[in-house]
């Protein structure tokens, strides 16, 4: 067992872009972060803003054309995912590192039995006759939850229900045992009283399994709940990165503020909830300073013309805002603000 | 299943009925009095209207169609009016060289087809595909009556591989089974490799990548059970654009089949022929693609359902 | 087109800030002209139609002439396409009977398309029973294959033009009653419709000035590709002998009286079938661009 800290994935200053007759849309747009063993990583953030692209390009299945690594490296440990061969590749994915997708209906093989697609994955990263793997996976089946396992395996996709499709998909994808499991909107899909339980099982297996965990997700509450690390992305950029203790008690960046008045609270009676105002700046047409300025209550000369960088406060979290730095003139605006 | 089959079985009978009515009001569009024409020329009064009588013609034009259908179920699709035959022991004699020239057409349409679709799909946007889409483009604009006759001037006239016409030998059979088969592997080449183009966007192939699946077993596991589904369809319609079109092919390479005779009889104005022979034509389409329906449902089962 | 990953990230999600959503019509000529085979197609059948009107300009001899002094002459200067049996100049008869095969391509579909286009709309828009026993009708029709029930068609009302026109109408009937019923379905469904009943429109209003406007480019590509089709069936009716009778010079008619000199004059038969093929292949690129342009969700 090695050492609980251990780094196993680092992205540093990746880039992911589409290229297409409209121009090029830069979707990940240079962003970096680590994950560690048994730390379950939040990535924040609207759809469009490129956190679903950041997953699919570390495990590099970003439909090319159009889309195309363009710079920066994923090193899972230590190894750079970027440059790697197209075999070597193969045995990462569903091995060291797995992924789970948002749509459960549509992400299992409408015409193979579940069982079989698990076994298949099994059989792909390890030596198992056609029966040892066709029991390993019964057994996958039986780790997440799922009733008489024996009986499902051998049923199609459209004889179970979405939140059992989703605890298929789990169980794929740590049939291997893998490393890191990347998570894209695992619940979102689901009704409700499903997603807690499924959120539950992740949870619980993580910690059985001290994988790391990536969890993409655009709702906080899943964040709340899961994270340890949050990292929330606007426009192709991290604009924020902290604990999930710090992001909720003392948020920096004025869109996680944003974020986070939007959410509904109990403990209010508001009749509006707050909404930012504005829309996202074109993925083809990038404006040359804070990508949030033009949304930003606070925006000042200095947003419209130079692009902030990330830069870590004293309470170690990461923010990319001119708030936060020497050139910010004026008052900085405070919680009040918001509510 | 066995629901849906019995529902789909009683779904056909109306329709077979159908086939009889338009039949029957087609030969009603025949100008002139049928008992005229038959007597031939010269014929007396007293001649023409035995005529009448005889075949029925007297009666209002419903007791016309109920004798016709009756007649059909005892198995008699009347009597040709060139040589007194019954129509039904002509057709059961030209019947089974059709049938096998349209199966061999078929088996040539849905190989070439789908080979030729996934090939086209594998490497979308390709040289080979490109090539391919051309092929098809042809393959469903040529005229299949030309494509034969250059094919018997190809194989048979210049390069003599082939004979020229007939129904002896399995050489007899290719140049035929190819004009007919070709036009409908254009349409299925066509349609599976859209079909492929579709089913390789999918989450569910994307959830094969992440596995670690190689390309390979991706496009022929996982993709192409999927893509096939739809192609089905398209192959049981085929049949029926094939089972017309031996009508032009038997007439080119001289085969004594049910076109053939369709298209004889038609010359020699013998009714009745044309009428049976449509019939029962209709009635193997009908058949097929009662056939083809359940083979449908049967590979989809789970995608409807869901 | 945006590029789909999955459902929750559109990639190009203010597209429409920077690229503001063009006209629908110079976005369909837009989308039409970047393909460049369908743009082939449609330059192919103006082509045809440009040789059709202007054949008495174009053609070298009379299509009709008999010289049997010079029959079954091979491709030449004097006659580019050879001579028939008859003498007859074959590249004069091909420019000639463009006008007797399009005009049978496009008359059938015309025909085809008016009574199944009505068809549908009332089975779409009237539903129930009176859909039901339309829809069943068109069944019955479709169960004929291929050309066959063209084929009884032709053998009843006896061997002409004219009739194979019809019979090959006839059978395109049901096509276009499908989609258009289907469309129909669809179009009646839209809230707005709903807002013009209550607003007190009759049938007849809604059904020519409302859905029949919205569902005209499954119509036009439908027609578009059924015109090749006709074409190819009629000339194989002619073919056949139930058409045009010699001595015209419709395709199938010549290429039928080619078939006899196969062996010794094979030229009769290449250039009519040639004539044909073009012309087909023209309207199925053509008809198949229109459909990529009118539903950009088809392209790739």
């Amino acid at each position: 067992m090695t050492e609980l800290n251990e780094i196993l994935l680092e992205v540093k200053d990746l880039k992911t872009h589409f290229h297409t007759k409209h121009g090029v849309s830069k979707a990940v747009d240079g962003i970096d972060f680590t994950l560690r063993k048994g730390e379950t990583l939040g990535i924040v953030g609207e759809s469009g803003c490129g956190k679903s692209i950041t997953s699919l390009s570390i495990l590099r299945l970003i439909p090319s054309p159009p889309g195309k690594i363009a710079g920066g490296q994923i090193l899972y440990k230590g190894r750079d995912l970027v440059t790697l061969p197209d075999n070597e590749m193969r045995k990462i994915r569903g091995n060291d590192i797995s992924m789970i997708f948002q749509e459960p209906m549509t992400s299992l093989n409408p015409v193979i039995p579940v069982g079989e697609q698990i076994a298949e994955a099994i059989r792909l990263h390890q030596k198992m006759s056609k029966k040892e793997a066709r029991l390993k996976a019964v057994d996958m089946l039986k780790l997440v939850g799922i009733p008489s396992p024996e009986k499902r395996a051998k049923q199609e996709p459209f004889q179970l229900s979405g939140g059992m499709r989703q605890r298929v998909m789990i169980a794929m994808a740590l049939s291997c045992n893998p490393e890191v499991l990347i998570a894209d909107e695992p619940t979102t899909a689901l009704d409700v009283t499903i997603q807690a339980q499924i959120l539950e099982l992740i949870k619980e297996l993580q910690a059985r399994l001290g994988m790391g965990v990536m969890m993409i997700t655009h709702d906080l509450g899943v964040v709340a709940e899961t994270c340890d690390t949050v990292a929330v992305m606007y426009a192709g950029n991290i604009v924020e990165h902290a604990s999930t203790q710090n992001l909720f008690d003392d948020p920096k960046h004025p869109y996680t503020r944003g974020l986070l008045a939007s959410l509904p609270k109990i403990d209010e009676d508001r009749d509006e909830l707050y909404t930012i105002e504005g829309s996202v700046p074109s993925a083809y047409n990038m404006p040359v300073g804070c990508r949030f300025a033009s949304r930003c209550e606070f925006a000042q000369a200095v947003c419209l013309e130079k692009k902030p960088d990330l830069i870590e406060q004293s309470d170690g979290t990461k923010v990319r805002c001119w708030m936060y730095s020497d050139e910010w003139a004026g008052a900085k605006p405070t919680e009040e603000v918001f509510n | 299943m066995l629901m849906f089959i019995l529902r789909r079985l009683v779904q056909t009978i109306p329709v077979i009925f159908g086939v009889t009515i338009v039949v029957f009001i087609i030969m009603q569009l025949v100008p002139g009095d049928p008992a005229v024409l038959l007597a031939g020329e010269g014929a007396t009064k007293e001649t023409i209207e035995a005529l009448r009588v005889q075949l029925g013609l007297h009666q209002p034009l419903y007791a016309q169609y109920i004798d016709y259908v009756t007649n059909i179920f005892r198995g008699d699709l009347g009597t040709s009016l060139k040589n007194n035959q019954p129509v039904l022991d002509e057709i059961l004699i030209r019947l089974p060289i059709t049938l096998e020239l349209a199966i061999i057409s078929t088996f040539i349409t849905v190989v070439l087809g789908m080979a030729a679709g996934i090939i086209s799909a594998v490497k979308p946007y390709s040289i080979i595909d490109t090539v391919v889409m051309i092929l098809a483009l042809l393959g469903i604009s040529l005229p299949s009556f030309w494509f034969g006759l250059m094919l018997m001037y190809g194989f048979s006239v210049k390069l003599q591989i082939f004979p020229v016409a007939g129904w002896d030998s399995m050489a007899h059979i290719v140049l035929p089974a190819f004009t007919l088969g070709a036009g409908g592997a254009a349409i299925v080449a066509r349609m599976t490799r859209s079909s492929m183009l579709e089913v390789i966007r999918q989450d569910y192939i994307r959830t094969a990548r992440a596995k670690g699946v190689k390309e390979r077993v991706i496009i022929y596991k996982h993709a192409l059970r999927n893509a096939l589904i739809p192609v089905i369809t398209v192959v049981g319609l085929q049949f029926g654009a094939l089972l017309g079109g031996t009508v032009l092919v038997e007439s080119i390479f001289a085969i004594n089949g049910l076109g053939r005779m369709i298209v004889d009889s038609i010359r020699m104005r013998d009714l009745p022929m044309v009428q049976g022979g449509v019939l029962v034509a209709s009635l193997v389409f009908v058949v097929v693609n009662l056939l083809v329906d359940i083979l449908y449902r049967f590979f989809n089962k789970r995608i409807e359902l869901n | 087109m945006a590029i789909e990953l999955n459902k929750e990230e559109p990639v190009i999600v203010t597209q429409t800030i920077d690229h503001p959503r063009q006209s629908v019509i110079s976005n369909f000529f837009s989308v039409f002209l970047e393909n460049k085979a369908a743009v082939v197609g449609g330059l192919i059948i103006l082509f045809y139609i440009f040789i059709a009107i202007f054949a008495p300009f174009l053609a070298p001899y009379h299509p009709h002439e008999i010289n049997l002094e010079n029959k079954l002459v091979p491709p030449s200067m004097d006659h580019w396409m050879g001579t028939d049996d008859k003498g007859r100049d074959i590249l004069s008869r091909i420019l000639y009977g463009s006008r007797l095969s399009m005009g049978v391509g496009f008359a059938a579909v015309i025909f085809g398309a008016f009574f199944g286009i009505t068809l549908g709309l009332i089975a779409g828009y009237y539903g129930k029973w009176v859909d039901s026993i339309i829809m069943r009708c068109m069944d019955v029709l479709l169960a004929f294959p291929g050309i066959l029930l063209a084929l009884a068609i032709v053998s009843a009302l006896g061997p002409s033009l004219i009739n194979v026109t019809i019979a090959v109408g006839a059978f395109s009937v049901p096509l276009f009653a499908r989609i258009v019923r289907g469309s129909t379905l669809e179009v009646k469904q839209l809230e707005y419709i709903d807002a013009i009943r209550t607003l007190g429109a009759n049938d007849g209003t809604i059904i020519f000035k409302h859905i029949l406007p919205n569902i005209l480019s499954p119509i036009i590509v439908q027609g578009t590709l059924r015109v090749a089709t006709a074409i190819l069936s009629a000339a194989g009716l002619s073919f056949l002998g139930l058409g045009a009778q010699p001595p015209s010079s419709e395709w199938g008619t010549m290429l039928s009286s080619g078939r006899d000199f196969l062996f010794t004059a094979p030229y009769i038969a290449i250039f009519p079938g040639l004539a044909i093929a073009l012309l087909v292949l023209g309207f199925n690129i053509f008809g198949d661009g229109l459909r990529d342009a009118f539903d950009p969700r088809m392209k790739k």
